[in-house]
């Protein structure tokens, strides 16, 4: 999803890689390709020009310091301060009070219905807590159907009373409602709406009056522009929410919205929306987040996603495997055989650290990787696993065996070693350890 | 009633227009400082020029661009009238769009020999293609036109039940089988029953998926095939609808649902907020296809035709460079 920024951070960071030691000049002139890309990405105007000003500071501030190449110093500089910018720790969130109450509020189409289901199917599952959906959008044509189908299709119960114009009081009867039936989570849905639609923002005030959520979200689509932060800010004044859910980062928006939000707003994003089906529903990492976007790659995010096609035990060998830098051949052949189960496979590729520079341009498809799963399968079980062993006549025997040039089998060695030393020191380096059983845990406290 | 409603809708959309001038003064203001009277040009107002661009999401490949044109065509360092400056500023960005869009025609229904006009909508999820439908119904109808709608979003939780409540509203008929038909299906179905009904003008709908899934971008080029087997020649339009607070990746979302579905026109709705729709600029400089209408609210009024110097102007206001007073709350 961050490809762009990534490119251009990738670009920003090569000009200053020339140069031997951090100036005024060559960080300006970094810093302004910093900021084209933030802005490109849609990051706030203000947001994007502070961010610069701060890792210039800090970049200047810190020379002297420290004995780290220049380029490598501001990718460090600039990826705590955007990891600041976004919120730092992933924020938890709690379900508690009896019963719990999850208000959803935000603009016409940003995913609040489907939202409420996958926190239903979340909070059953992890929660193990018994939730009721409150249809309170009186306003969309047959918003109360298709609450009542996600309801339907997560298993949860659906509160509604059909033609009734009176949000306020439908929340007041869901909840007591789910009192009587003894629902321990009440997740309220709510019509669409302008943040400066006066009408529409009092019925929301009334709402949130009458159920005294315990937590109330923004729901906000990864897509927008600049205006962001300004409905977000409009919403936090009226509502003052507990946090936010950036919804549809399955696609490839670079989503700068997730980078301005939280320092605008000063609220943190507790969960990312992945997908129209009711599990596609993800803890938010600013450090990943961060990490992406420097490109830097997200092996956690990747062994996560490959997990929905990848056993566990499969998925924490891999892990252990990167960790001790023991990934090999046999193990990025097996990778690529899953990736092409999953669709989407640029997007999924991106993550892997290193390759969404290897990929640019490269139209992904089954084509691209036959040529490697071709390469691979012609070499020994041997020289997959340890291809330090791949010597100039293995190479002519691999070349003729899988019908390609040495040049083509040399550029998937070296693209591989590149891929596996960037994964070995992502992996080991600042962010420790993290993995989805401790993300999700985090949550439940 | 009907002259009640018209003569009650151009009130509305009159208090609607007000409406949008007031969510839109926060920026206005801020060029209003920028385009009155008399000053040099010099980078000071190129970067407050700037900001106001980034801020409508006009993008920065476009404003660089838009900015470079007028430093060749203004007097740098100089003093300059500001309104022949804006003057300048608008005529760069005219230039940008589709011709289409610079004539002031607004787009009528052809009539084809045989078989109905098609129209096919896309785009990704939650932008506003299923009311945007609505909206298009009513003014098909209202123009005298028989209208079918087909429900080819088998997908989304109550889609069907959505575009049926719109069909109702309007009063239209609607051609629609079970959740997770083949959308396909639904699209010869409705083209075959457009047919036999001899409609004026067929519009499906179809689930919003985002531009980056192959299989769904596949599956709409099929729905497309198979409607050129009904009708020779359909989808005669495909309307891509997007979101006008979208930021810089409805660019991405045009270049790929043109490379797959051939768009002909834009819908951009959701106007009536505080966002400008400024990457539609954007999107005209790289691909030459012209807005066909924008959404400016929830009900079935609030669908308008693109006026260029409107939507230009709620970008670079020429009310306020003409020396109005600025109400500026924010300073
Ligand atoms: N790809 C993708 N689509 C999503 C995601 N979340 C929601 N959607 C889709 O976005 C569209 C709008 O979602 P809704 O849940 O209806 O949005 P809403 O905020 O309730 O909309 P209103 O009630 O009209 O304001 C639907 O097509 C959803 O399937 C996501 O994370 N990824
Ligand atoms: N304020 C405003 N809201 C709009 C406009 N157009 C659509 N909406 C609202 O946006 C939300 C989504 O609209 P839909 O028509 O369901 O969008 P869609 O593209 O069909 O969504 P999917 O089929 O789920 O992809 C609804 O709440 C609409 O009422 C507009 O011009 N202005
Ligand atoms: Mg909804
Ligand atoms: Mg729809």
């Amino acid at each position: 999803m961050f490809d762009n920024l990534q490119e251009k951070f990738d670009r920003a960071f090569q000009i200053l890689k020339g140069h031997g030691s951090i100036t005024e000049v060559n960080v300006g002139d970094t810093l302004k390709e910093v900021r084209k890309a933030l802005l490109d990405a849609d990051v706030d105007y203000k947001t994007a020009k502070e961010f610069t000003q701060r890792v210039k500071e800090e970049a200047l501030g810190r020379e002297v310091l420290t004995s780290l190449k220049p380029g490598q110093l501001l990718v460090k500089i600039t990826h705590e301060e955007l990891t600041k910018l976004m919120g730092e720790a992933a924020a938890d969130f709690r379900v508690q009070g009896k019963p719990a109450v999850i208000l959803l509020a935000g603009l016409q189409g940003a995913g609040k219905t489907t939202h409420a289901g996958k926190l239903a199917k979340l909070i059953e599952d992890q929660f193990k807590k018994k939730v009721l959906l409150v249809a309170c959008d009186v306003h969309r044509p047959a918003a109360v159907d298709q609450l009542k189908v996600v309801g339907e299709s997560v298993g949860v119960d659906v509160y509604a009373e059909p033609g009734v114009l009176d949000a306020p009081g439908i929340a007041e009867r869901g909840l007591a409602h789910a009192k009587s039936s003894g629902h321990q989570a009440v997740i309220i849905d709510t019509a669409g709406r302008l943040a400066i639609d006066e009408d529409m923002m009092r019925e929301i005030d009334l709402v949130k009056a009458v159920a005294k959520p315990t937590e109330t979200l923004f729901v906000v689509d990864s897509m927008t522009g600049q205006d962001a932060v300004r409905t977000a800010a409009t919403f936090n004044e009226r509502l003052d929410f507990d946090g936010v859910i950036l919804t549809k980062l399955d696609g490839d928006t670079r989503g700068g919205a997730a980078l301005s939000i939280h320092s605008v707003v000063g609220k943190p994003i507790k969960f990312v929306g992945v997908g129209e089906k009711m599990d596609a529903l993800e803890v938010f990492h600013p450090n990943r987040m961060a990490e992406r976007i420097l490109g830097m790659g997200d092996v956690v995010s990747l062994v996560e996603r490959a997990q929905q096609v990848i056993d566990e035990k499969e998925a924490a060998r891999l892990e252990s495997k990167i960790r001790k830098n023991k990934f090999d051949l046999e193990d990025f052949l097996q990778q690529i055989q899953q990736l092409k189960k999953m669709g989407n496979l640029k997007d999924l590729m991106s993550m892997i650290p290193g390759m969404s520079k290897a990929l640019k341009g490269i139209d992904i498809d089954d084509n691209t990787f036959k040529q490697v799963e071709c390469i691979i399968q012609s070499m020994t079980p041997e020289e997959r696993a340890n291809p330090g062993i791949i010597n100039p006549a293995r190479k002519q025997r691999i070349a003729r065996g899988s019908g390609k040039d040495i040049q083509d089998i040399n550029r998937l060695l070296k693209q591989f070693e590149d891929m596996r030393k960037m994964m070995h020191t992502m992996t080991n380096g600042a962010g420790g350890k993290r993995s989805r059983a401790a993300g999700l845990s985090a949550l439940r406290r | 009633m009907s002259f009640l409603k018209r003569l009650f809708s151009k009130q509305e959309k009159e208090t609607l227009d007000h409406g949008l001038e007031k969510s839109k003064s926060h920026v206005f203001s801020k060029l209003a400082k920028v385009f009155t009277g008399r000053r040099v040009v010099d980078e000071e107002l190129m970067d407050e020029l700037e900001e106001a661009f980034i801020t409508a999401d006009v993008g920065v490949e476009t404003t660089m661009r838009l900015l470079s044109r007028l430093r060749k065509r203004a007097r740098f360092e100089a003093y300059m009238e500001m309104d022949e400056l804006y003057g300048m500023m608008r005529e760069e960005m005219a230039a940008l769009f589709h011709e289409d869009n610079r004539s002031t025609e607004a787009y009528a229904i052809p009539k084809h020999a045989e078989g109905p006009h098609v129209i096919l909508v896309v785009g990704v999820n939650g932008v506003g293609k299923t009311t945007s439908i609505g909206k298009l119904a009513q003014r098909f109808k209202e123009q005298g036109h028989s209208v079918l709608l087909g429900a080819a979003d088998t997908f989304r939780a109550a889609a069907i039940d959505q575009l049926k409540v719109w069909a109702e509203r309007v009063g239209v008929p609607l051609v629609a089988q079970g959740m997770g038909a083949d959308p396909a299906s639904v699209a010869f179905d409705t083209l075959q029953s457009a047919v036999a009904r001899k409609s004026d003008v067929v519009i499906i709908d179809t689930a919003g998926r985002l531009h980056n899934k192959r299989g769904l971008m596949e599956e709409l080029a099929k729905v497309r095939r198979v409607m050129d087997k009904v009708v020779p020649g359909s989808p005669h339009e495909v309307w891509l609808v997007l979101d006008g607070s979208t930021g810089q990746n409805a660019v991405e979302q045009a270049k790929q649902f043109l490379a797959t579905t051939d768009v002909t026109g834009l819908i951009v709705t959701k106007l009536d907020g505080t966002a400008k729709g400024g990457v539609v600029l954007a999107i005209s400089l790289q691909f030459s296809i012209p807005v066909r209408y924008i959404g400016v609210g929830e009900k079935a009024e609030h669908l308008q035709d693109f006026i260029l110097d409107e939507f230009l102007d709620s970008l670079l206001p020429e009310r306020l460079i003409e020396g109005l007073d600025s109400t500026d709350s924010e300073s």
